[in-house]
């Protein structure tokens, strides 16, 4: 964190971070590192500090617990080094800590002041590192540190300088984005198109102009009151092949007004169109004539200007040559055009000391293909911004996230997680030159011998390459720029065996990269890998799958794999209990080859139709059996496919029909945590099925489950065993035997503190869970409530549904109603009808309705909400019948209140009602007919009804067999029944024969509902013959 | 197959019987299958003056060139070497099936032993950078004309002995040689190849090794 403190941060005159939105960035930043420190790095967490950090803080004595020895003058951590000194001190107003996990522990401590806390910690620690390693390792120049590594002080320094250094290029693209326009560059850039307006061949466009010839003194020429919102001038521009363009020009860049108003002569300032960073930007947008001519034109003929460097040098490395993030193709121009603009970041950069890392002058003696690489990859940075920097490490990670992540993987397309594994490869390397040199060199080499030898050579050449640190990025990366892969690749489609071999073993370790693996997807790689998994040498077989696997990380390679019938060959690989004659050995690389196959099968599943060609292979039953086998190594990649594949239904079947739920279960019990990680999350995705939940507590799975909650610190672990337990509690057998083993309590203790991920389903199990009654109030009475009502505050929406359903099912106990209105839990819910998605709404509608019915006074409490009536109301047009039927059951609780039915009534509850009585959905008529028959209380709303029609379609409710829907229906029809015209509409419909139908045979209620209502018709028709005669 | 009289069939039968217990990897008709081939290649030799007790080494060049194709003349008389176990310059029968087990069937440990003796040129129990180099000195095929391919053989040698001379004496000994090969397959045939293909066994088995008809 040296670097960033003094280069990247804005400090003011008295040593404060100034509150800009950069040094806000970086405090972010630092507090993310500082939070993930403990758990990625805990040796080095727990190494204590040369000089401890001191700071003022704004904790008090209070804010210190369990792990705190408080005391009279402060208080003091629990923890102690070897010396019994305390690891964290606290004399008000000063805190002083001698670890990084201490560090993050008080920032755990307060919470929503952390980053309060950690700028102070910042800014009164100027020389942060050195007081954390010590000032002679700060000075130890780098090449002497290797030696050092094995000391712990040293891997915390190198490691403190890795997180300096990514933040520090985040923070590049930070800056970058804010970069803006100046009028200058405007100019510039019109006076440049302006060149090729002229008649011709190289024309490119027909005129252009501004719309105000005047120029105020500061450049612009928009008027001033214009000029405030950031607007230089306006320009009209007309291609060759489309209609005129006003394009207004603003420091955020430019974007098509609304062009000129006839009549005033006055441009029309509305932003009609998406914002570019210049003109030229925009005409390749909209004029294909303009992007078609401007490429052949402009790098033959662009002539150098004063303000442009690198106007001479040629194309390719022109393509690449500043690797500023807001690099497109088109830098030339903006090169030209933009010189102005360009300097005022590289002033910046220059300063951070980032220019070096990125390449200036000395990245010419790089070759062309080098690059043409970086240029593209400067591209991708950019498209993609920040948001998605990840480091290409993380690649497991992710995918294990993914795997928990959404369990309904088939609605949200395959795109959705594999563009985000395209977005991987915006990590920018920080390779040096220095660094380059020798290694460089040395590929350069063994490239060149490698390209002149024949078999035997080839082999020991790449027996020297694999000695190589392949995992190292600057390696991988020079085998590609120095056609290296290339030749790799050729020698898969030779006959040699042994130089496949060697060639598969590089390219297995190198095709961890992201750049590798796309461009061994470009030159068909892929192709020819899938050509030797049929040949019949076990050990090249398990090599190019190990490598597909690698590869087979985005979309296009899983598609190639399939389309070049891949799928096929390595399922078939799987089958290595078929032909094995000898035990022993060959047993052993059959199994070799097994777990490669699968390990491919793996990556290639998150596609769905890979899913789907591996069960037309034949790979389900395989992978059934390899999974009973007693090999862990192969349970992995096995488990992997299939969880992958549950979001399937077929997959879902198989593994219920199979047998596989009993091996997973047993699977869940082993010592290896990403296998029991897999497995949870297998069960996860299959326990939708009762008869698999079923499955899973024969098999004695529910316990390992519970045991797993304890692993808090594996996050994806946890995720997918909370998902396990949340979708085996649907059964209430099953919540049965999770309560012996105290998964409740355990669950509500990880309420607080975890990733979304976690949540989502903790909640989702308490939901379950409150379904037992003794339940809601355990959850209430453990602070449950507090917490989860907590959560109503977040945005996700899938916990939203959840916190909504759990919140609803512990309303539906009288006394917990009391506690959650208390927490203002009521208006939280209702606030989630204003949520955009239809099923926020419907959970949070159905837990709305325990809380009106078990309210003291439910009137007070809902007409005390402003605009929650009128909410309902709105809910009413919903196009989602789920949410429909929700509504109607909170309408049918509020309108027992009668003031609350006149505001109802007042706001036209009657006429949306009758509205959605022609549907054929059983559960909306059910609680629809239950909203009806309640809101006829009120004044005219029985004739109303009527009128709208509602009256001849209840009727035909009549019908069904339902008897709650009967019941509601048969009341409903009562309550109509007290108005006249009702009847006769009602004997119309021929309502007398069903309910007579009903009298014989419903329940009690259903009876004398009937028998009201006939009763009413038959005194209607008395009435009638006695005002007759 | 040319008829055989009552007395050679029973020759054969006494040599495979003694050739069975010597021999690993083989059964009865499949030593009895080598013998009459090797019988067959000893019919062909032409021998001037006295007949030859054992193939010598241009009739054996004839069988690894043509049935295993080997066509690396150097590599080949690494073979004859290491199958003519006593270095009297003819492999007599014995030699012949032993060497065949090696190369046909094998196991890793044998074939160490036998590209050893191969690479071994002169025979003195280690592999030094001259011998390398000698067996590697046409190893490049495509070198550009205008610079000198000895140079970048010799940092391939260079290379591969630091990597294989485990015990840093600069010749590598048949232990460097034998942990180099387990701790990397590939090293096995490091300096040129010395046993046959997989599939080029296979079809010789199938040849060879067919029932006899009865």
């Amino acid at each position: 964190m040296g670097l960033i403190l003094s280069r990247a941060a804005q400090w003011t005159s008295s040593c404060k971070l100034e509150s800009a939105p950069l040094n806000e960035f970086l405090v972010t930043q630092v507090l993310n590192y500082v939070e993930n420190f403990v758990s990625r790095h805990p040796q080095e967490a727990e190494h204590l500090f040369e000089e401890p950090l001191q700071w003022t803080t704004t904790l008090k004595k209070v804010d210190f617990k369990e792990d705190y020895v408080i005391s009279a003058i402060g208080a003091k951590s629990l923890e102690k080094d070897s010396e019994g000194k305390p690891l964290l001190q606290y004399f008000p107003p000063f805190v002083s800590v001698r670890t990084i996990s201490q560090l993050s522990k008080l920032l755990q401590l307060a919470a929503d002041r952390k980053r309060q806390e950690l700028q102070a910690c910042l800014e009164e620690n100027r020389d942060l590192i050195a007081k954390i390693v010590g000032q002679r390792l700060v000075n130890t120049p780098e090449e002497n540190l290797s030696a050092l590594e094995l000391d712990i002080r040293v891997k915390l320094f190198i490691l403190l300088k890795h997180i300096d250094e990514k933040i520090l290029n985040k923070f590049v693209g930070e800056i970058a984005k804010q970069v803006k326009l100046l009028p200058a560059a405007v100019e510039e850039e019109v006076e440049f198109l302006k060149q090729y307006c002229t008649e011709g061949g190289k024309r490119l466009l027909k005129s252009l102009r501004y719309t105000s010839d005047y120029e105020f003194p500061n450049g612009c020429r928009a008027p001033p009151w214009r000029q405030l919102l950031g607007e230089i001038c306006y320009v009209v521009i007309e291609p060759c092949d489309a209609e005129a363009l006003y394009i207004t020009c603003c420091s955020a860049g430019v974007f098509l007004n609304a062009g000129l108003d006839k009549e005033e002569d006055e441009s029309l300032y509305e932003r009609q169109g998406d914002f570019y960073e210049d003109m030229a930007t925009l005409l390749k947008r909209v004029s294909p004539h303009f992007e078609k001519n401007v490429r052949k034109q402009y790098f033959v003929e662009q002539k150098p200007r004063k303000s442009i460097h690198v106007a001479h040098v040629d194309y390719e490395i022109e393509k690449a040559q500043p690797k500023t993030p807001e690099e497109r193709e088109w830098e030339k121009v903006q090169q030209a055009l933009y010189a102005r603009k360009k300097r005022e970041p590289c002033q910046r950069w220059r300063n951070l000391g980032v220019l070096s890392i990125f390449g200036s002058d000395e990245d010419l003696m790089m070759s062309a293909a080098e690059k043409k690489r970086l240029g593209s990859k400067t591209k991708v940075t950019m498209k993609v911004g920040l948001t998605a920097a990840s480091s290409i490490g993380l690649t497991a990670s992710q995918r294990r996230r993914s795997i928990v992540a959404s369990l309904s993987e088939e609605h949200c397309s395959e795109s959705s997680s594999e563009s985000e594994e395209e977005e991987e490869q915006t990590e920018r390397r920080p390779d040096t030159s220095t660094e380059l040199q020798s290694e460089y060199w040395q590929v350069q080499k063994l490239v060149k011998y490698l390209k002149a030898a024949d078999q035997t050579a080839t082999v020991l050449v790449l027996c020297a390459m694999m000695d190589l640190d392949l995992m190292k990025e600057v390696i991988q990366l020079a085998i590609l720029d120095l056609g290296g892969l290339e030749l790799l690749l050729n020698l898969l489609d030779t006959t040699d065996i042994r130089s496949k071999i060697g060639s598969l073993k590089i390219l297995a370790k190198i095709s961890q990269n992201v750049i590798i693996r796309q461009t061994i997807v470009n030159m068909r790689g892929l192709q020819r890998m899938v050509n030797n998994l049929d040949l019949p040498v076990k050990e090249l077989q398990a090599l190019a799958s190990e490598t597909i696997a690698h590869v087979a990380k985005f979309r296009r390679a899983r598609r190639t794999v399939r389309v070049h019938g891949g799928i096929r060959k390595l399922v078939k690989m799987l089958d290595c209990f078929h032909y094995s004659a000898k035990p022993g050995e060959d047993m052993e690389k059959n199994l070799e080859v097994a777990r490669c196959g699968a390990s491919a099968l793996w990556s290639l599943s998150k596609s769905s139709k890979n899913k789907e060609a591996i069960r037309k292979a034949g790979g389900i039953p395989l992978l059934g059996l390899l999974l009973r086998s007693p090999y862990e190594k192969i349970a992995i990649p096995v488990v992997g496919t299939l969880q992958e594949c549950a979001s399937q239904k077929n997959y879902r079947v198989a593994i219920q029909n199979e047998g596989m739920v009993k091996d997973l279960v047993k699977n869940l019990s082993s010592d290896n945590e990403e296998l029991q990680m897999l497995c949870a999350s297998a069960i996860f995705k299959c326990a939708e099925d009762k008869l698999t939940r079923d499955l899973v507590r024969s098999h004695h799975g529910l316990q390992p489950l519970v045991s797993l909650l304890s692993k808090a610190e594996n996050k994806q672990l946890l995720a997918a065993a909370t998902g396990a337990i949340w979708k085996c509690s649907i059964s209430m057998e099953n919540v049965a035997i999770f309560q012996e083993y105290k998964a409740l309590h355990m669950l509500i203790g990880l309420l607080t503190d975890q990733p979304e991920e976690v949540l989502v389903n903790v909640v989702g199990a308490l939901g379950q869970f409150a379904q037992i009654q003794a339940n809601k109030a355990a959850i209430c009475n453990g602070g449950g409530i507090r917490a989860l009502i907590n959560l109503l505050n977040g945005t996700n929406q899938a916990l939203l549904v959840n916190v909504a359903k759990a919140v609803g099912a512990c309303a539906t106990e009288r006394d917990n109603v009391a506690i959650i209105d208390q927490l203002d839990g009521v208006r939280l819910v209702w606030s989630l009808l204003k949520n955009p998605n239809a099923e926020v709404q419907a959970s949070a509608a159905w837990a709305i309705c325990p809380c009106i019915e078990n309210a003291k006074d439910a009137g007070e409490m809902v007409l005390f909400l402003i605009g929650g009536l009128k909410l309902i109301i709105q809910l009413l047009k919903s196009p989602s019948n789920e949410v429909l039927t929700s509504i109607c059951a909170v309408i049918a609780k509020l309108a027992k209140d009668k003031e609350i039915l006149g505001v109802l009534s007042d706001r036209g509850v009657v006429p949306l009602l009758a509205g959605l009585t022609n549907t054929t959905d059983d559960r909306l008529r059910c609680h629809l007919a239950e909203a009806i028959g309640h809101c006829c209380m009120w004044s005219s709303n029985r004739a109303c009804f009527g009128d709208h029609g509602a009256v001849g379609l209840l009727v035909s409710y009549l019908e069904s067999n339902d008897n709650l829907l009967l019941l509601n229906t048969t009341m409903a029809l009562y309550q109509l029944s007290k108005d006249p015209n009702n009847i006769i509409t009602m004997h119309e419909e021929g309502v007398v024969e069903p309910l007579v139908k009903l009298i014989a045979s419903g329940t009690d209620e259903i009876q004398e509902f009937a028998a009201g209502c006939v009763r009413n018709i038959r005194l209607l028709v008395l009435a009638n013959q006695r005002a007759i005669y | 197959m040319m008829e055989m009289t009552a007395k050679s069939k029973k020759l054969l039968h006494a040599q495979v019987e003694a050739l069975l217990r010597k021999v690993e990897h083989f059964n009865k008709t499949e030593i009895e299958n080598l013998i009459l081939m090797f019988n067959t290649l000893m019919a062909e030799q032409v021998s001037r003056g006295r007949p030859a007790n054992g193939l010598k080494r241009g009739k054996f060049r004839g069988v690894l060139q043509g049935t295993f194709e080997m066509t690396n003349a150097v590599m080949m008389d690494g073979v004859f070497r290491s199958f003519d176990k006593d270095g009297d310059g003819v492999i007599i029968l014995e030699e012949w099936i032993r060497g065949l087990s090696v190369l046909l069937r094998g196991t890793l440990e044998e074939k160490i032993k036998h590209s050893f003796r191969v690479y071994d040129l002169n025979n003195d129990k280690y592999i030094s950078k001259d011998e390398i180099f000698h067996m590697l000195k046409h190893s490049f095929i495509k070198w550009p004309s205008e610079e000198d391919p000895d140079e970048g053989i010799k940092d391939v040698v260079e290379i591969t002995m630091k990597k294989m001379d485990l015990d840093h004496d600069g010749l590598l000994s048949y232990e460097d040689f034998e942990k180099s090969v387990l701790d990397e397959n590939l090293f096995l045939q490091a300096f040129g190849p010395c046993l046959p293909e997989d599939t080029t066994i296979e079809k010789f088995e199938e040849v060879v090794f067919k029932e006899p008809e009865q």
